[in-house]
C-alpha cells in the first residue's frame, strides 16, 4: 500500500466524475497494475499474488483463472478490500473507474463497496448472516447507501429479489437464510451483491457450491445481470468449461502470477505459457475412449518457496537455465490485432500477454 | 411458543423433585434439633414432646410423605426458630439475593461486551492482551478472599465503605465488586473468543463488501452471531452467583437467601432451609427457560417450530 502511495496517485474521481447512466460497453471499468499481496506468517511473510495485472470492461466478463492455492481468491478479496488482517496490499494500483483503491483508506473504500463494486462468495449459506432474514441483509446496501428506511429498504429488497428470479419475494423476504434451498441463496447473494448497480462485479466461484442444473441457472442470471447494468464482471474459477462458455477475455494464474491473458478464443486456441498450454491438454474432452489422460506433472510450490527465476520452472517442459535465473515479466504477445476488426468508438480489444521466455517457441513443442 | 414453553414447565417437575428428597435427606444428616433448642439440661420426656410436637419421630418416608403433602399445598411448614411460615421467610429474603445478582450481572454483561469487543477487534493485539490479563486474574480470584480484603482496605482502612450491611448506596459497593469480578473475567474471554470468530466469518466480509462500517459489524453483524455462546455461560455464572450470594452474603451481613440458608443449616432450621432451596431452584428453572427464550430472540435457527415453515 504503501509503494503505491509512493506514486503519483490517480486523480481521484469518485462518483461524481463518472457519467451518470450505465457505461458504454467495452469501455475500461477496471485496471489491476502489479497488484501484490503478502501473508504474515509465523514461518515469515510470503507473497500470494505478485505483479498481477489485468482489465475488466463494461458489459464483458474476465475470467481469472487458476487452481487451488494460486491466489485468485485472494486477489478477489485485494480489489474488493476484505482482505483477512494477516494480509497485506503490498504493492500495485486497482483503478476503478479513475479512481486507485489502493492508496485509499479502509474508511475512504466504504463509499465504493456496493456503489460502485459487489462481490459474491462461493458458499452463499456461511456468506449470508444466520441470524438476520434475507429481506434485511438485501435491504441493507440501501440503509447504508441511501439512507433509505426500513420501509422503503423492504421494498428495493423486494424488488431485488424479483429481479434475481426468486418466487413469491413479499412473503420469502422474511425468511432466513437457512430456509432457502442453495440455489436460492446464491440468487440471493447476488442480489446483494449488484443491489446498487455497480460497475464492477467480482464473482469468486459463484457456482463451485452448486449442483450442475442450478450452476447454469445462476451464470445465466449473472450474465443478464451484467448485459443489463452494463457491468465489468471478474468471474473466478477453475473450471475450463465454465471460462469457454462464459468470458470474453482470461487471465490464467499460477502461484500468485498472471502467466498469460488475452481474450479467450485466442487463448484457447494458441496458448502462449506452457501452464495454459498443459491446462488445456489436460481437458478429456477430446480423447479417445480408453486412451491415458494428459495431465501436468508436479505440484504448484509452495508459498514459502517460491523459486527465484520463472514459478513454472518446476514443471514445465521448455525450462532452461534463463528460467531458473530472471522471472520473465508479462509482457504483450503474439500479432497486434487488425485495425480494421477495432470499430473507431469502441476501444481496442485487450492485448495478449503472456510471462513466458519461450512463448513464441510454445507451438513447437 | 406457549406449548414450548408448558413443555419446559413440565419438564423441570422431575428435577425439582430430586431437589426436595436431596435437600430433605441431607438437612436431617446435620443432626437432631432437638439438642439445639432444648437446654442442655432438657430431661428425656422434654425431648421427647419436642421430637414428636415437630413431627421428627415418625419414619423418614412418612415426614417426606407429609412434607410432600405440604408442598402440593404451597405448605412449606414453620420455622422452628421463629415460628414464622418457612416460605414468607424465603420470599422476603429473596428480592435482596435478586437485587444483588441482577444489578452484579447486568454490570458484569455490559463490562465483558464492551473489554471483550475491544479485545476481539486486534487479535493478539495490545487491548487483547491486557484484557486477556486482566480477565484472566478476575476469574481467578477467590470471592470469599476478595471480600475480606477489600472490607480491610476500603472499610476499616480507609473507612470510605461501610464494613456491611444494606445502609445506602455505599454498602453495595463491595458486595456487588465482589461478585462481579468472576463473572466479568469468564465473560469477557467467552465474548472476546465468540467475537474472534464471528469477526472472520464469510458474513462480515460480505457485511463490509456492502459498505458496512467498523462499529455496524461489530454491533449489527457479529455481535448478535457471537451472543449466543455469552448467554449460555452468563445463565451459568447468574446460577453460580446465588452459590456465591451465600458467602459474599454472609461476609457482608446482607439480608438475602444465602444467609438465611447458612443461617438455617447452622439452625437445623429444615423448614425454612427446605422452602429456601426450593424458591433457589424454581429461580433457577425459570432462568434457564429465559435463556432458552433469549437464544431463540437471537437465532431464527433454534426458534421452535411454529405456524411458519
Amino acid at each position: 500500500m504503501k509503494t503505491a502511495a509512493e506514486q503519483a496517485p490517480a486523480p481521484r474521481s469518485g462518483t461524481a466524475g463518472i457519467p451518470p447512466g450505465p457505461a458504454r460497453a467495452h469501455d475500461v471499468v477496471l485496471q489491476v497494475k502489479d497488484l501484490a499481496v503478502d501473508i504474515r506468517t509465523h514461518r515469515g511473510t510470503v507473497r500470494a499474488v505478485n505483479s498481477v495485472a489485468f482489465e475488466a470492461r463494461a458489459g464483458e466478463t474476465l475470467a481469472l483463472l487458476g487452481e487451488s492455492g494460486c491466489g485468485k481468491s485472494m486477489t478477489a478479496k485485494a480489489l474488493a478490500g476484505i482482505m483477512d488482517p494477516v494480509c497485506d496490499l503490498a504493492e500495485g494500483q486497482i483503478i476503478l473507474n479513475g479512481t486507485d483503491l489502493a492508496v485509499l483508506t479502509p474508511k475512504e473504500r466504504l463509499k465504493f463497496a456496493g456503489p460502485e463494486l459487489g462481490i459474491v462468495f462461493q458458499d452463499a449459506l456461511t456468506a449470508l448472516n444466520p441470524v438476520y432474514t434475507v429481506g434485511t441483509q438485501l435491504g441493507e446496501a440501501f440503509r447504508i447507501h441511501r439512507r433509505l428506511n426500513a420501509k422503503q429498504a423492504k421494498a428495493e429488497a423486494i424488488d431485488l429479489m424479483k429481479r434475481v428470479g426468486i418466487p413469491e419475494p413479499e412473503s420469502r423476504i422474511n425468511s432466513y437464510p437457512h430456509q432457502f434451498s442453495g440455489g436460492m441463496r446464491q440468487r440471493i447473494l447476488i442480489a446483494m451483491a449488484v443491489a446498487l448497480n455497480p460497475r464492477l462485479l467480482i464473482a469468486d466461484e459463484p457456482t463451485t457450491a452448486l449442483d450442475v442444473t442450478v450452476q447454469a441457472q445462476i451464470m445465466q442470471l449473472l450474465r443478464k445481470l451484467r448485459e443489463e447494468g452494463q457491468m465489468a464482471v471478474v468471474l473466478i474459477t477453475h473450471d475450463l468449461a465454465v471460462v469457454a462458455e462464459e468470458a470474453d477475455s482470461v487471465a490464467v494464474m499460477y502461484a500468485g502470477n498472471v502467466v498469460e491473458s488475452g481474450p479467450v478464443s485466442e487463448v484457447f486456441s494458441d496458448p502462449r505459457h506452457p501452464y495454459t498450454k498443459g491446462l488445456l491438454e489436460s481437458v478429456p474432452a477430446h480423447l479417445e475412449r480408453g486412451a491415458q489422460l494428459k495431465s501436468i506433472a508436479g505440484s504448484p510450490p509452495e508459498l514459502h518457496d517460491i523459486p527465484s527465476g520463472c514459478v513454472y520452472q518446476s514443471r514445465c517442459p521448455l525450462v532452461q537455465d534463463i528460467c531458473r535465473a530472471e522471472r520473465p515479466a508479462l509482457r504483450p504477445v503474439g500479432p497486434p490485432v487488425a485495425q480494421s476488426d477495432i470499430q473507431p468508438e469502441t476501444q481496442p480489444r485487450p492485448a495478449r500477454a503472456a510471462a513466458c521466455h519461450f512463448s513464441e517457441e510454445l507451438n513447437n513443442v | 411458543m406457549l406449548i414450548y414453553l408448558r413443555k419446559r414447565i413440565l419438564s423441570s417437575a422431575l428435577p425439582l423433585v430430586v431437589v426436595i428428597v436431596g435437600v430433605f435427606a441431607l438437612a436431617r444428616m446435620t443432626g437432631n434439633p432437638a439438642s439445639l433448642y432444648l437446654p442442655l439440661n432438657a430431661t428425656q420426656q422434654m425431648r421427647d414432646e419436642f421430637t414428636a410436637r415437630n413431627g421428627f419421630d415418625q419414619p423418614l418416608l412418612v415426614q417426606m410423605a407429609d412434607y410432600f403433602g405440604g408442598v402440593l399445598r404451597l405448605d412449606f411448614g414453620q420455622s422452628l426458630r421463629t415460628g414464622q411460615d418457612a416460605a414468607a421467610m424465603a420470599l422476603r429474603a429473596f428480592p435482596a439475593t435478586l437485587q444483588l445478582a441482577a444489578t452484579t450481572m447486568v454490570l458484569a454483561v455490559l463490562l465483558a461486551l464492551v473489554v471483550g469487543c475491544w479485545a476481539a477487534l486486534k487479535p493478539n493485539g495490545i487491548a487483547d492482551r491486557i484484557s486477556s490479563f486482566v480477565s484472566m486474574a478476575a476469574a481467578s480470584i477467590p470471592d470469599f478472599w476478595l471480600a475480606i480484603v477489600g472490607i480491610w482496605v476500603f472499610a476499616i482502612s480507609l473507612g470510605w465503605l461501610p464494613t456491611s450491611g444494606v445502609s445506602g448506596a455505599s454498602a453495595w459497593v463491595l458486595p456487588i465488586a465482589t461478585l462481579l469480578l468472576r463473572p466479568f473475567g469468564v465473560l469477557v474471554q467467552i465474548v472476546r473468543g465468540s467475537m474472534v470468530s464471528a469477526l472472520s466469518e464469510p458474513y462480515i466480509k460480505l457485511a463490509r463488501s456492502r459498505g458496512a462500517g467498523e462499529l455496524r459489524v461489530v454491533t449489527h453483524h457479529a455481535l448478535r452471531n457471537a451472543a449466543a455462546p455469552a448467554l449460555t455461560v452468563a445463565g451459568d455464572l447468574t446460577v453460580g452467583l446465588v452459590n456465591g450470594a451465600v458467602v459474599v452474603e454472609t461476609i457482608f451481613g446482607w439480608p438475602g437467601i444465602g444467609k438465611l440458608m447458612i443461617d438455617s443449616i447452622l439452625q437445623r432450621d429444615f423448614a425454612v432451609l427446605q422452602a429456601a432451596v426450593l424458591l433457589t431452584a424454581v429461580a433457577i428453572f425459570a432462568l434457564n427457560i429465559l435463556i432458552d427464550m433469549g437464544y431463540a430472540l437471537l437465532d431464527a435457527r433454534v426458534r421452535p417450530v411454529t405456524a411458519r415453515a
